[in-house]
């Protein structure tokens, strides 16, 4: 019983930095209906950046969250404007493409780097004994460090001047340009901080397991999930939804081989699809 | 259909492609060519959902798979011939498309586009785990499988004749279907679904039939193609990333048209030939690829022939 106790409150834990993730997505979505493609090469991004400061650059791994911070919101405007910009207001066809190209172009490079084999940064953390379980502190500080970084998302979109701007563009682009806010900054500046939630993400995950320059396909897929769980286009939902996914794992991984995992995330991606072909999601979206 | 120059057209082009290198008995040429009469098969089928309906399918090459999964295993298991064999595969595939296609179908735009990416993914992992169909290591046939063809050598050339023959029913498919109701009322829906169905056009059924009509030649090449490989396993089964590909091939040569992925699967493809064999940018690949897809995607969204159109608008009546 405590066994899959154990395994359930780990799989929150990393849930927690699964809905992160999503909340990258689903920030971009919400306020500019595009479905950000490049989410997976993101997070690998954030990877091989925490990669790059312990090994190159010899610094403590968690001075990687910040920076990543930083680095993802500016690297996320220069991207606005290379890729998402002109595509803004056109079919999907188009922004799902034009941020396609851009995972191919960022996942090329990578694998020109770094290859495609495995990385792995240890982070050394003291563990939570409880009987005769152990939680590692790893997972225990990824997590709380997505729900600070999630109450800051929300601060800022909440209590501030910028955040106020960003949720009246969601709302009606054209209302919040006429009102006098400058619409197209505010547009690239939520696409930085989508990316900004996506990288940290990734330097979150790669604190936690081994990856590969391929792995943001992996994680790109769960915050899909995530995100079709908690609702497109809702940051909360997306926290939550990451946290259903976690749980669900964790259930899971007691009960069955680990390859049927995958089988069951997608099937209920599907599904959850097809169920609420736009009922959980229209909320925010018409 | 046959009053108008552009399928006789087609019919030249395709024997031009089956016979000059049978002729000049060129392996090279052969299999370069195999691999540019795969990718228009799977950028032509793809046209009719992205390019007419105006619905992005992601997992397109899952049709692929799947098909060359079934005929690998009735060639293997059953012994039956490959061209029955990878018929019935087409067949299967496309009412297991018809009736997915139903569910999946109700969403649109980008929750479809999402979905499509999931089907693929699922149907890989399910296939993994499948053990009739050898699970992560996949389906091999023994050189027996080629006996009933007259021996390997024989069976390669029989396999190219047949893809070719398949790249040119692709392309004739494509035509017979813009050229009719169903095809302009796919237009319709691709251009505005709720005003389509407002006018009157069954949606619903339209869609599912063509996310199915879209599902048999791949599912037919799927099976021919693995045979001649002679191995099936899911990671190349199901390539996400080929499938993608696709996607760039159709952009590039002009998404709506009927010979513009032709075109743009062949161009990419001996692009992609140059690149990988040229030491300093094999790497670079992929980079090149997207940052191709970009451009075309923010300056030039009609692909060449798009803009081909635009400069001679009498182009139209010949490259439709």
């Amino acid at each position: 019983m405590f066994g899959i106790l154990a395994s359930v409150i780990d799989g929150i834990l990393v849930g927690a930095v699964y809905g992160l993730a999503a909340m990258g997505l689903t920030l971009i979505w919400g306020v500019m209906n595009v479905i950000n493609l490049a989410h997976g090469a993101i997070i690998v991004i954030g990877m091989f950046l925490l990669y790059v400061i312990v090994y190159s650059l010899g610094l403590h791994p968690y001075v990687a969250v910040p920076a990543m911070i930083v680095f993802g919101f500016v690297f996320g405007i220069v991207l606005y404007w290379i890729a998402v910009h002109r595509v803004i207001g056109q079919p999907e066809l188009m922004s799902l493409l034009s941020t396609f190209a851009v995972n191919m172009v960022l996942i090329g490079l990578g694998t020109a780097w770094w290859s495609t084999s495995p990385y792995n940064v240890p982070v050394s953390m003291p563990s939570v004994s409880w009987q005769s379980y152990t939680f590692t502190g790893t997972h225990i500080a990824a997590a709380i460090m997505a729900v600070v970084i999630a109450g800051l998302l929300y601060l800022l979109l909440y209590h501030t001047r910028i955040g106020k701007a960003v949720r009246a563009v969601a709302n009606n682009r054209e209302a919040a340009e006429l009102t006098g806010i400058p619409t197209t900054q505010v547009l690239a500046m939520a696409f930085g901080l989508g990316v900004a939630l996506a990288g940290v993400s990734g330097t979150l995950i790669a604190t936690l397991f081994p990856f590969t320059v391929l792995s943001g396909e992996a994680y790109q897929l769960k915050s899909f999930v995530v995100t079709v769980l908690g609702g497109l286009g809702n940051p909360a939902g997306a926290l939550l939804g990451g946290v259903a996914l976690g749980l669900i794992e964790g259930m899971a991984t007691p009960f069955m081989p680990v390859n049927w995992i995958p089988v069951i995330e997608f099937g209920l991606f599907i599904l959850c699809l097809i169920a609420f072909p736009r009922g959980i999601f229209s909320f925010t979206k018409a | 259909m046959w009053r108008r120059p552009f399928p006789w057209l087609i019919v030249i082009a395709a024997l031009l492609f089956a016979l000059v290198p049978y002729y000049t008995n060129d392996v090279g040429m052969r299999e370069s060519l195999l691999l540019a009469a795969v990718y228009i098969i799977l950028a032509s089928n793809l046209n009719l959902m992205i390019g007419y309906a105006g619905y992005v399918n992601f997992g397109n090459i899952v049709f692929f798979g799947l098909g060359g999964y079934i005929c690998l295993y009735l060639v293997t298991v059953g012994h039956v011939h490959v061209i029955v064999a990878s018929l019935v595969a087409g067949v299967a595939v496309s009412a297991v498309a018809l009736l997915f296609g139903a569910g999946i179908l109700r969403l649109r735009g980008a929750f479809f586009a999402l979905a499509t990416i999931g089907v693929n993914q699922a149907v890989q992992q399910l296939v993994v785990n499948f053990e009739p169909w050898g699970g992560a290591t996949g389906i091999y046939l023994s050189l027996d499988s080629y006996k009933p063809l007259g021996g390997a050598m024989q069976a390669l050339w029989w396999m190219y004749l047949l893809i070719v023959l398949l790249t040119a029913a692709s392309m004739l498919l494509s035509y017979a279907i813009k050229n009719s109701k169903f095809g302009l009322g796919l237009i319709a829906i691709g251009q505005n679904e709720d005003a389509a169905a407002v006018l009157g056009v069954p949606t619903a059924r339209y869609k599912a039939l063509i996310y199915s009509a879209s599902a048999f030649l791949p599912a037919v090449a799927g099976g021919l193609y693995f045979f001649k490989s002679g191995i099936i396993e899911p990671t190349s089964a199901f390539d996400l990333q080929t499938s993608i590909e696709a996607i760039v091939m159709l952009m590039l040569g002009g998404s709506g048209t009927i010979l513009g992925p032709a075109f743009g699967a062949f161009v990419y493809e001996e692009l992609r030939g140059f690149l990988l064999t040229t030491e300093y940018l094999s790497h670079f690949q992929l980079v090149i690829a997207g940052a191709l897809l970009l451009v075309i995607v923010q300056f030039a969204p009609g692909g060449l022939l798009g803009w081909l159109h635009r400069q001679w608008p009498r182009s139209r009546r010949w490259l439709e």
